[in-house]
């Protein structure tokens, strides 16, 4: 097959949040190309944030995506909150990090049980999945939707939560209030675990990353909602270095920036985080982790779907753990008064580290913004691990290869809608 | 008589109003057994050749091949409904309809050549006949659910164009406008979230959009009376429905 051309299309990648294309160039042999094309339609929000209050991007910048919605309002208040010299009382700096585990456990479960899982299962959906095995798929709605009561008890709403703002929150509940929340959350807890040892099960392909991880870092406990930033690599920095390190530039067949760390090629996300971090977990996690057989690192991106499961674990023994200290702060929010200054804030996503930048004048506009968010950041690792995949596997045939390649790109629960989307992988074999 | 076919469509959003169907966590199941889902890429790789008994479409229309896929999702789809602020009134980037959009292409891309996007965000209804909107920046699970219920039962969907104020007094919420002199828009802004920022003491801030008839001017002086300077106006009037807010605003 050496000088065989092959040409092979995929109309529209599938559950993946948002749309996007794919073209594979393979002649004699060689994979020739590789390009993730995204194709979102950009709606700009940089451009629109000019303007408007410091008090506003919690709720402007949650309309980027409504499947992390959190994690860009938190990612917003650090920022902001930086920029005006603010700290969070520290109890409410614990109830941002509870919250964001609401968005952790709703987003991991939708992605394992409804998007991942049918692929390691031969279904092309969790409905059909659910015709075989109606208990396994009714285990994950209910874990998401624990993340989902999690998330309405302390943001008021799943989607686009209307309780955040810069500061804290508007109104917390008392401890009582939190009595059936708790609940859900003990039998979330079990569940959490059934779906690491279900995983466990699955059958990976092999393959081993070589890619610098980034993600951030808290002393003393597993980074969700702030931290400075570590990578595989050695580096450690701080978000105010982040454009140091980080630079995105534009690539003709993208509407989503493609981001460069020190000028090489990087991931963010699940496997980084346990990468750089899994000796922060909490105890149960870790042995979650290790009888689904996981080691202190994971570089095999197929097997996401258990660093995920392990995460989830975490989030939800975690969000336990913070409630059973919860006691009502003794106020909701910090007052933020407006300065003129620059504010830089991370927080990890659950689909890796999510950047924002804003310059505020001396009453509180904004002069300029910047987000980077993850899938964008992990673009150039997706196409090399395509590449990777494409070029291991030119034995299989076109249906089989282009599976694959659909596969290897789910196993990012790439946000399209956040960077790009419209997924239309078109391959062309020459 | 085989299951009514349900297709599911994105244009420029941000996937948190289809998101909404999949957070019926105690509803999916059942739900997928009464109705085949045909087209919804986000769930599903399996997709089904058209004509389909029901579209849910999210999104705004902002590139022109959006503008012709839209023509072909109307044609191949009996009943239409928009979900969300998007779909129903261009979405937060139709702030992009007041200003130049070149401009913004410049400030997030170094090579604005590349990046195809018309001059505005509209709402599907600029475009093709629409059967029902849902509205809120996102919609409401509930709304969603009825709306549903109704179709497959082949009734006409009950859809509130009163305002959050009937909602919050339901609820027995102090008003935050009155009692408090807390900025709200909830007299002017359309029902269906279920009163929920007044319920977490916040000043609702509008992301249902305009009631059917709402008395705008009425309330903006009442909002510069709590605090609000005429800036903080303008700006609460522009974000999630802003092309239908600022029309009312005038």
């Amino acid at each position: 097959m050496s000088h065989r051309s092959r040409q092979l299309r995929v109309s529209s990648l599938a559950r993946v949040e948002g749309e996007g294309a794919l073209h594979v160039r393979i002649t004699g042999g060689t994979v020739e190309r590789v390009e993730l094309n995204i194709y979102e339609p950009p709606r700009f929000f940089e451009a629109f944030l000019r303007g408007r209050a410091h008090t506003e991007p919690p709720d402007i910048t949650a309309r980027i995506c409504g499947i992390c919605p959190v994690a860009y309002q938190t990612s917003a208040c650090n920022a902001i909150e930086q920029a005006c010299g603010v700290t969070l009382d520290p109890p409410l700096a614990d109830v941002r990090r509870l919250l964001y585990c609401g968005e952790w456990i709703s987003s991991h479960a939708l992605h394992i049980y409804l998007l991942h899982a049918p692929d390691f299962l031969g279904h092309p959906d969790a409905i059909s999945l659910a015709t075989r095995h109606r208990e396994i798929v009714e285990r994950g709605l209910a874990l998401k939707k624990a993340g989902n009561t999690l998330l309405e008890t302390f943001g008021g709403r799943a989607i686009h939560p209307v309780n955040v703002r810069v500061g804290g929150f508007y109104s917390l509940p008392t401890r009582a209030e939190l009595a059936p929340l708790a609940e859900v959350l003990r039998r979330a807890l079990d569940i959490a675990l059934d779906t690491v040892r279900w995983t466990a099960g699955f059958e990976f392909p092999d393959l081993e990353l070589d890619h610098d991880f980034l993600a951030a870092y808290e002393p003393g406990r597993y980074a969700i909602a702030d931290g400075t930033l570590r990578t595989t690599s050695g580096w450690a920095f701080s978000p105010r270095e982040f454009s140091a390190h980080v630079v995105e530039s534009q690539v003709p067949h993208s509407t989503a920036l493609h981001a460069s760390l020190d000028g090489h090629r990087y991931l963010t996300g699940p496997l980084a985080r346990y990468t750089l971090n899994s000796a922060q977990l909490s105890a149960t996690a870790r042995q979650a982790a290790a009888e689904a057989g996981l080691g202190e690192e994971c570089r095999n991106p197929f097997r996401s779907i258990l660093v995920r499961g392990v995460e989830l674990v975490y989030a939800v023994d975690e969000a336990l753990r913070l409630i059973d200290q919860y006691e009502r702060p003794s106020r909701p929010s910090v007052d933020v008064p407006p300065r003129a200054g620059i504010g830089h804030g991370i927080s990890e996503a659950p689909r890796g580290t999510l950047y924002h930048r804003y310059e505020l004048d001396d009453g509180g506009l904004i002069r300029a913004a910047d987000i980077v968010p993850p899938t964008s950041q992990n673009q150039a690792a997706i196409e090399d691990d395509l590449r990777r995949v494409v070029s291991g596997n030119l034995g299989l045939d076109d249906a089989a290869l282009t599976d694959l390649c659909e596969r290897t790109i789910r196993n990012y629960d790439p946000c399209i809608s956040c960077s790009a989307h419209f997924l239309d992988v078109t391959w062309e074999h020459r | 008589m085989p299951a009514p076919t349900l297709a599911v469509w994105k244009f420029a959003s941000c996937d948190g109003c289809q998101l909404t169907l999949l957070d019926c966590e105690d509803e999916l199941l059942a739900f997928a057994g009464q109705v085949r889902i045909a087209h919804f890429l986000e769930a599903s790789s399996e997709v089904l050749p058209g004509p389909y008994d029901v579209s849910l479409v999210e999104g705004s229309i902002t590139t022109e091949a959006d503008r012709r896929r839209i023509h072909e999702v109307r044609a191949q789809s009996k009943v239409l409904v928009t979900i969300g602020a998007c779909a129903t009134s261009g979405g937060i980037q139709a702030l992009r309809n007041f200003a130049d959009v070149t401009e913004f292409t410049s400030v997030v891309y170094a090579n604005p050549q590349y990046v195809d996007t018309l001059e505005t965000s509209t709402p599907i209804a600029a475009h093709v006949p629409v059967d029902h909107e849902l509205h809120g920046c996102p919609i409401d699970r509930g709304q969603l659910l009825g709306t549903i219920t109704a179709l497959l039962a082949g009734r006409k969907p009950d859809l509130p164009d009163t305002s959050v104020c009937t909602e919050c007094k339901r609820r027995g919420l102090t008003c935050l406008l009155v009692a408090e002199g807390t900025p709200c828009l909830g007299p002017v802004t359309r029902a269906g979230c279920g009163a929920l920022c007044p319920g977490v003491h916040r000043g609702c801030f509008g992301c249902f959009g305009p009631m059917a008839k709402p008395n705008t001017p009425v309330l903006i002086p009442l909002l510069r009376s709590r605090g609000m300077s005429e800036d903080a106006v303008d700006r609460v009037f522009s974000t999630f429905t802003v092309a239908e807010t600022r029309r009312e605003k005038r």
